[in-house]
């Protein structure tokens, strides 16, 4: 199937310039890309902006209850272990209302990739500062700016034990499938942070990580096993001192034994990484790991202990003749 | 002989740890085997453990048995055993004057005395020789004789001490020891089962050595109808009913839970019965758990909730995205005294208005409610056809009295059971495509050409894409309300539990106070008096017949543990006037009183 044919002929309902756009593209042609079939493919939705995403999608969807799609994903996938369940989700929908059931999806490492469309802001509702806001952030229900810190949602789920963490951006369409692939292959939860612009509510939140004249100072790309180098000419690299993260010249120049090597299996520096908050950020894959899978753990206890038959079930236990 | 010989009320009463419980129902399943029908009453405090020998630490168990057909756990006690000074003034008043009192006498030392805060020269057990036959037996010392020889601490002595009871009363009633040790023998194992073993044979032969013969008692046999019969509790019934479904509808089920008393014992009994074809998952909380179940259901598995009222006061938004996508759905609630964390072990029907409306938008669900425990297994066959059949959750009531009461039950013929043919993926019709009875296809996630989006969103009748149209809004509100209206036409015939219709009065309940109301009209009919009863399954739908049946009685009244809520529904569709009867005290209706409190209600 090519991507055009993965799309409903519903109209689609974002407005004109949302970062939405780009998402629903690149999921369609990396739906292409591995060959999605769709009467075995299942996006699954809670509510918000994003939440609309598989009205747009021809395969099985369910646009849910706001927040808990990790929830009702996670009956799907108990009913149906082998069916290619997908977690479409916002930053309120995923990180405020539904928090609760995205650490507990998290920790239990059901195996879905989860889209978290971050755009900073509530949008369907009409621009409320969201958990991901920035501190000062103006909104409709924070004139004077907002008071909260802002959460992070990698090191969020670094607490909760995630086994896949990584960061795209609705601006990086090359680098956002490469992830949406990663995040599919990985045998797990899988959390894609995708920075989206709202372009309506907060527009430019992002910004400085996506404008070409200034990304190459706001952002480095990691990959497992290469170094991380920063700068318009490589020059920097990372390291850390005292659990903090530093930026450092390579002295000599060019010399790459001292540059900070990504390792996506090391927690302790995957979690300095995903710390970085700032003004310079990471974007790829932070950390991974290969742990039991919630759905085929039930399912590998279910055989080891044996089914009983209801004649079984009826007459086990004490039982007499009249 | 008088029928009150057959009937015998025996309530247990101990500390928390003084397993009491396990007494109970090792006793009353000993009852059952013996040939006595029985049913029981477990009355424990929300606390694991309260403070040793206190009152609020005090657990009970009361059951009733006799060679006749019983229906409750029965009023006040013909015999109390009690552990302490502490449960004995607690339940002193429940036991009938001249009744008899076990008291296990090293429970009413000084000490015993001073932590149930009773003065230090006051010792009850003179008040009780004056009003009770007593029987009195230092159990601990008893206990420790018997397994002198096995060189255990005190803890585990005095855990052995319900052993020596439960054999001194299995000896008093003559029930078949041979059975109740080998059910013991089976229920433990190693050095515990030997223990257990020896003191249960200490105190079957206490009552001999101890010259009890006067209050030995001898049960004739009630004649039950032939077949294999097992003991069966509320929660069993439910899980055991869930099997039954995945056996009859040939779909696997996912039970969804989530801790909560008193509903927390259907995931229990899930996860040790193994039943074939049932995947159980403890959620992080309720919302997660009604919203995996609907999950499943999408998937194509039936999905299955159980709460109490607190939490299906959080599911309550799952249950109208359930409405909206008319995916199946059971929801249990197992009621207890609320609101808010209330009493969480004592039994109420208060939840029936929430059961009925306590959702958002137009959100019509059937509600079926559980009388027995042996109800609940038929009830869980009738849930899941109506869920299954019709696409649409459906709301299954108990309460804390029936998930913990035992009965006698004979074990069901496979073949008998409720046929249940669960709406098929049909992908010639579109996802909203009703069919004659107003119901739509269930097409499971993975059928092929069977993609579709559902969503909580409104839905274009037919194509099931999202539409904010007025027409289609007003039309498929009331296609879904039709649906469900549609189940009665499965409903088996409206017929009274007692009496007839040529009978002057009709006493409505539903519930859990099926036993009370049954045992009071009884009462009263014996009486002479023309009184019949009608307890009520479906309480939403109402049975299409119930309205006329109404309609032949001079009068009526309607019985519930709660202040008025079956009442009013049943008033907005009457015009006689009805009287009600209601309690929320924990407790069951006494047949007694209630038999009392229905004749006042007749002769005013």
């Amino acid at each position: 199937m090519k991507a055009k044919d993965y799309l409903t002929d519903q109209d689609v309902r974002w407005c004109p310039g949302c970062g939405d756009y780009s998402v629903l593209k690149q999921l369609t042609e990396v739906f292409e890309a591995i060959g999605a079939d769709p009467d075995n493919t299942v996006l699954i939705s809670g509510i918000g902006c994003s939440s609309r995403l598989p009205y747009y999608i021809n395969t099985y969807g369910l646009h849910g209850l706001h927040g808990r799609a990790p929830a009702i994903a996670t009956g799907v996938k108990l009913a149906s272990p082998d069916a290619d369940v997908w977690l479409v989700t916002g930053d309120g929908d995923a990180l405020s209302i539904g928090g609760n059931h995205l650490i507990h999806l998290l920790r239990r490492n059901v195996n879905v990739p989860i889209l978290l469309f971050n755009n900073e802001v509530y949008g369907l509702t009409k621009g409320q500062y969201s958990p991901t806001s920035q501190p000062g952030q103006h909104s409709r229900s924070s004139p004077l700016g907002s008071i909260d810190q802002a959460l992070n949602p990698l090191t969020l789920a670094m607490g909760a034990n995630a086994s896949f963490i990584a960061r795209s951006m609705d601006r990086s369409p090359a680098h956002l499938r490469e992830m949406m692939i990663a995040a599919k292959a990985h045998h797990g939860s899988a959390l894609l942070e995708i920075y989206q612009n709202c372009n309506v509510f907060n527009d430019g939140a992002f910004e400085r990580f996506s404008n070409k004249q200034h990304t190459i100072d706001h952002t480095f790309h990691v990959e497992h096993g290469k170094p991380i180098l920063i700068g318009k000419d490589q020059d920097k690299t990372l390291q850390l001192v005292q659990g903090q993260v530093e930026v450092i010249k390579l002295s000599p120049a060019g010399d790459l034994s001292q540059a900070w090597t990504h390792d996506i299996h090391d927690p302790i520096k995957a979690y300095a990484l995903a710390r970085m908050a700032g003004d310079l950020r990471p974007f790829g894959i932070i950390y991974q790991c290969e742990r039991p899978v919630h759905e085929q753990e039930v399912h590998r206890a279910m055989a080891e202990q044996g089914q009983q038959s209801l004649e079984v079930i009826l007459h086990a236990g004490r039982i007499w003749e009249v | 002989m008088p029928d009150s010989s057959h009937k015998i009320v025996i309530l247990l009463a101990g500390d928390s740890g003084d397993g009491v419980q396990l007494l109970g129902s090792q006793l009353t399943q000993g009852a059952a085997q013996s040939g006595q029908d029985v049913r029981t009453l477990s009355d424990f405090p929300a606390e694991i453990r309260a403070p040793k020998g206190s009152i609020a630490g005090i657990s009970g168990f009361q059951f009733q048995m006799a060679s006749t057909a019983v229906h409750e756990p029965g009023g006040q006690a013909d015999v109390l055993v009690v552990f302490n000074v502490a449960a004995y003034v607690k339940y002193r008043d429940q036991l009938k004057p001249g009744g008899i009192l076990l008291a296990s006498t090293d429970g009413f030392d000084k000490r015993s005395r001073a932590l149930a805060k009773l003065a230090p020269d006051e010792d009850p057990l003179e008040e009780a020789r004056v009003s009770f036959r007593t029987l009195e037996c230092n159990f601990q010392t008893v206990t420790k004789e018997a397994l002198k020889d096995m060189d255990l601490g005190i803890k585990a002595v005095s855990r052995a001490k319900n052993m020596v009871v439960l054999g001194a009363l299995t000896w008093m009633y003559a029930f078949d020891y041979i059975m109740v040790r080998e059910a013991l023998a089976n229920k433990f194992s190693g050095e515990l089962a030997k223990v257990n073993d020896k003191a249960f044979m200490a105190g079957y032969y206490l009552g001999e050595t101890a010259e009890w013969s006067a209050f030995k008692h001898v049960m004739p046999s009630h004649t039950l109808p032939k077949g294999t019969y097992r003991t069966l509790s509320g929660s069993q019934g439910i899980a055991m009913g869930l099997a039954a479904v995945a056996h009859q509808s040939q779909r696997e089920l996912v039970f969804a839970g989530y801790p909560i008393t008193p509903a927390s014992d259907i995931l229990h009994e899930l996860v040790r019965q193994r039943s074939k074809g049932i995947t159980t998952f403890q959620a992080e909380d309720e919302i997660a758990s009604v919203t995996a179940a609907i999950g499943a259901s999408f998937a194509g598995k039936m999905g299955v909730t159980a709460s109490s009222g607190p939490g299906i006061s959080l599911k309550a938004e799952g249950l109208g995205l359930a409405v909206m996508l008319e995916l199946p759905l059971i929801v249990i609630n197992v009621q207890r005294g609320g609101p808010s964390t209330g009493m969480p072990t004592k039994m109420e029907q208060s939840d029936l208005m929430q059961a009925l409306h306590g959702r958002h938008g137009e959100a019509p669900m059937p509600v079926i409610a559980i009388k027995s425990a042996s109800h609940a297994f038929d009830v869980m066959l009738m849930a899941a056809k109506y869920a299954m059949e019709a696409m649409t959750p459906v709301m299954v009531l108990s309460d804390a009295f029936i998930a913990s009461s035992a009965e006698p039950w004979r074990i069901p013929d496979l073949s008998q059971l409720l046929q249940i043919r669960p709406t098929e993926a049909d992908i010639s019709r579109m996802p909203y495509e009703r069919d004659a009875k107003g119901v739509r296809p269930w097409i499971p996630v993975g059928t092929p050409g069977g993609a579709h989006r559902l969503g909580g969103l409104e839905k274009q009748e037919g194509s099931g894409e999202v539409s904010y149209d007025a027409d289609n809004h007003q039309a498929l509100v009331q296609a879904r309300q039709a649906k469900v209206m549609g189940i009665q036409s499965s409903y088996p015939e409206l017929t009274l539990n007692l009496g007839s219709k040529s009978d002057d009065m009709l006493v409505i309940g539903w519930g859990s106070t099926y036993g009370s109301i049954h045992t009071a009209t009884e009462q009263l009919r014996r009486q002479g008096h023309a009184v019949a009863h009608l307890h009520l399954v479906h309480i939403y739908p109402l049975h299409p017949d119930l309205d006329a049946v109404m309609a032949e009685f001079k009068q009526l009244v309607v019985v519930e543990m709660n202040q008025g809520q079956l009442v009013n529904v049943l008033r907005a569709r009457c015009p006689k006037h009805m009287a009600f009867i209601g309690q929320t005290s924990g407790k069951p209706f006494d047949a007694l009183s209630l038999t009392e409190t229905l004749l006042n209600t007749m002769s005013s």
